[in-house]
């Protein structure tokens, strides 16, 4: 399988402190990948590197083949982002908002014209299209901030911890939609607080003190550190005693 | 060119969809202007004032006629006593009072000198010394005349003019002092709002993440803004020439082009403001106090900047309404061109260069 994010010895310190300390890692196409960490070990300045915000101080990263050093504006292109305040313009409608991040990552007119009527569809907003987006439910936010972040067919989307603040039942059924989007071939870098859900992902990564210091699939996480659940495994790695 | 033509109809949308910037927008401009134009005004009109005739003779009244016909007094309160008068003043019935002694008419034709008593309430002293004054002007005003025809012994006839503005309009000050002000307002406080707004939604994130680059960012919410700006300006100018009887005796074109480099100014104001504030709340707050207080206070809008102590006058020298100031009076009102004008202008171009420097610097640093 194709290899979409390559990462090698990815390194950036903020004057002497090293936020991200040589992390290497390959991600699959179709992945869905773990990225876990506790507060403060480097995990958003890692994705900051990866969707192109900020400059690695050394070692190298590519996505979907664009190196984030040399060509930013292309991964840029090829990554879709889905932040976890399900970012949506509020006093816009659904039907604006989807028009506007269409537009945005340089869809066509015509490609407008053709991708609304689907998104809408497929999220079952119809009635709602012409809403403003202030009058709707989390859960359906959530769902729309994520189709919004695949207009444009991004190799990669990163969800930086898309399912915060939504109750159990809607953060089951928005993983539903992770795994459509999985076997569409589309990669998922996800972040989350939520340890139950790492055991969703497909391989998970833990990130203690800049370092990437376990990376595996949560069942041979598990058996390696003897934990019967994914919170064990992590509270072992991050908060050893 | 598409992708920031999304941004640009974004930016409409949010405008027109909310009332509370429409109304800042194209409320605030007119009322501002009608606000200064009418009630923050030098000018007086019709003040109450008691006049005290203890001479009731043909001088007397004919002065008294003079006063009340001038347009600047009204008659207030008829009295008949020093202690009525005293009384008026305390309730606040009169502003200004005039006392002729019993034998005014008398002393005047015999003698060829009366005193005359003229009292101010002095606790409000910008309008009693401006009181005094145009009773003081009225009173000479008739002496000259009554001398007519008699030689004195010797005279000078100082002749004023003023230059510009003849009839002492206030209104030609406050003018150009709301454009800088509303000017102000519209590029830098909303830009610096709308932009914090992004960051406190969460959606700012989202479009570092996408390929807009941070240019077309900063780019695409100052354009809607300096439209609108545009169009303000447009409607304080034409409310000034209109309503106020404001001349336009300069050149139309070097006025837009002044206006458009003081609007860069503070657009790139309001953008390094939205660098520095976290949310909506703190960027309105700086703006309002770190901007349109000095500008109302030390431009020289409504205070003249050279009564100011010398450090506050330094401070407003920083500040890019002062010279915004010097120039639109200079073309509306005195009609000069840019030969005279090239030392504020070139200030604001400096002012320009060095904030748009700054805020480009403070935004990339945010960015990492």
């Amino acid at each position: 399988m194709e290899k979409v994010i390559v990462t090698d010895k990815l390194t950036r310190s903020f004057g002497s402190f090293t936020a991200v300390n040589a992390i290497s890692f390959d991600v699959r196409q179709g992945e869905i990948f773990g990225f876990l960490g506790a507060n403060g070990a480097g995990k958003t300045t890692a994705l900051k590197m990866l969707t192109g915000l900020l400059m690695p101080t050394s070692g190298s990263a590519t996505i979907a083949g664009y190196d984030v050093r040399r060509s930013p504006e292309q991964v840029k292109q090829h990554i879709g982002y889905m932040s976890q305040k399900f970012s949506l313009y509020e006093d816009l409608t659904v039907r604006e908002n989807i028009r506007f991040f269409g537009g945005i990552y340089g869809l066509t007119s015509k490609e407008l014209r053709e991708k609304i009527p689907q998104v809408i569809e497929s999220l079952g907003l119809g009635s709602q299209k012409d809403q403003l987006v202030k009058g709707l439910p989390l859960g359906w936010r959530q769902k729309l901030a994520f189709a919004v972040a695949q207009l444009h067919n991004p190799s990669v989307v990163f969800l930086d911890e898309p399912t915060s603040g939504v109750d159990p039942v809607t953060r089951r059924l928005f993983w539903e939609d992770i795994y459509e989007a999985s076997a569409r071939g589309t990669t998922l870098m996800v972040t989350t607080h939520y340890m139950e859900e790492a055991e969703y992902c497909h391989r998970v990564s833990i990130m203690v003190d800049g370092r990437i210091e376990a990376l595996d699939t949560p069942a041979r996480l598990k058996a390696q550190y003897s934990a019967s659940n994914m919170d064990e495994v992590f509270r072992k790695l991050a908060r050893p005693e | 060119m598409n992708r920031f033509k999304a941004f640009i109809i974004k930016e409409f949308r949010h405008i027109l969809r909310d009332k509370r910037t429409l109304l800042i927008l194209f409320g605030m401009p007119i009322t501002q202007v009608l606000l200064f134009g009418y009630v923050l005004t030098n000018d007086i009109k019709n003040a109450p004032i008691a006049i005290l005739d203890n001479a009731h003779d043909h001088e007397s009244s004919s002065l008294t006629q003079r006063l009340l016909s001038s347009g600047y007094f009204q008659l207030a309160e008829s009295v008949t006593t020093i202690s009525e008068v005293e009384s008026a003043f305390r309730q606040g019935k009169v502003k200004l009072a005039v006392i002729f002694p019993a034998d005014f008419g008398h002393l005047l034709n015999a003698d060829g000198t009366a005193p005359l008593q003229i009292i101010g309430d002095a606790s409000d002293p910008n309008v009693a010394t401006t009181l005094i004054n145009y009773a003081q002007a009225i009173v000479l005003t008739y002496q000259s005349e009554r001398i007519k025809g008699t030689v004195p012994p010797m005279s000078i006839t100082a002749e004023m003019h003023m230059l510009y503005n003849p009839e002492m309009r206030s209104v030609f000050g406050f003018v150009p002092g709301v454009m800088t002000l509303i000017l102000l307002l519209v590029s830098a406080m909303m830009t610096s709002i709308t932009i914090a707004r992004e960051k406190e939604m969460g959606t700012m994130e989202v479009l570092l993440a996408s390929p807009l680059r941070p240019l077309q960012i900063i780019l695409g919410k100052a354009v809607p803004y300096l439209v609108l700006t545009i169009l303000n300006a447009f409607v304080v100018v034409l409310l000034g020439i209109f309503i106020f009887g404001m001349p336009m005796r300069g050149s139309i074109v070097l006025l837009a082009c002044e206006s458009a480099l003081y609007m860069l100014v503070a657009l790139a104001l309001g953008i390094f403001i939205s660098t520095k504030a976290g949310d909506q709340q703190q960027a309105m707050f700086i703006s309002a106090l770190g901007l349109m207080m000095p500008t109302m206070l030390l431009s020289g809008f409504i205070f003249p900047r050279e009564s100011m102590p010398w450090v506050l006058q330094k401070i407003g020298a920083l500040i890019p309404a002062t010279w915004f100031n010097q120039i639109i009076k200079g073309i509306m009102i005195k009609g000069i061109g840019i030969d005279l004008l090239w030392f504020p202008t070139m200030i604001l171009g400096i002012m320009a260069v060095v904030f748009i420097g700054l805020s480009a610097r403070n935004f990339k640093n945010r960015l990492e």
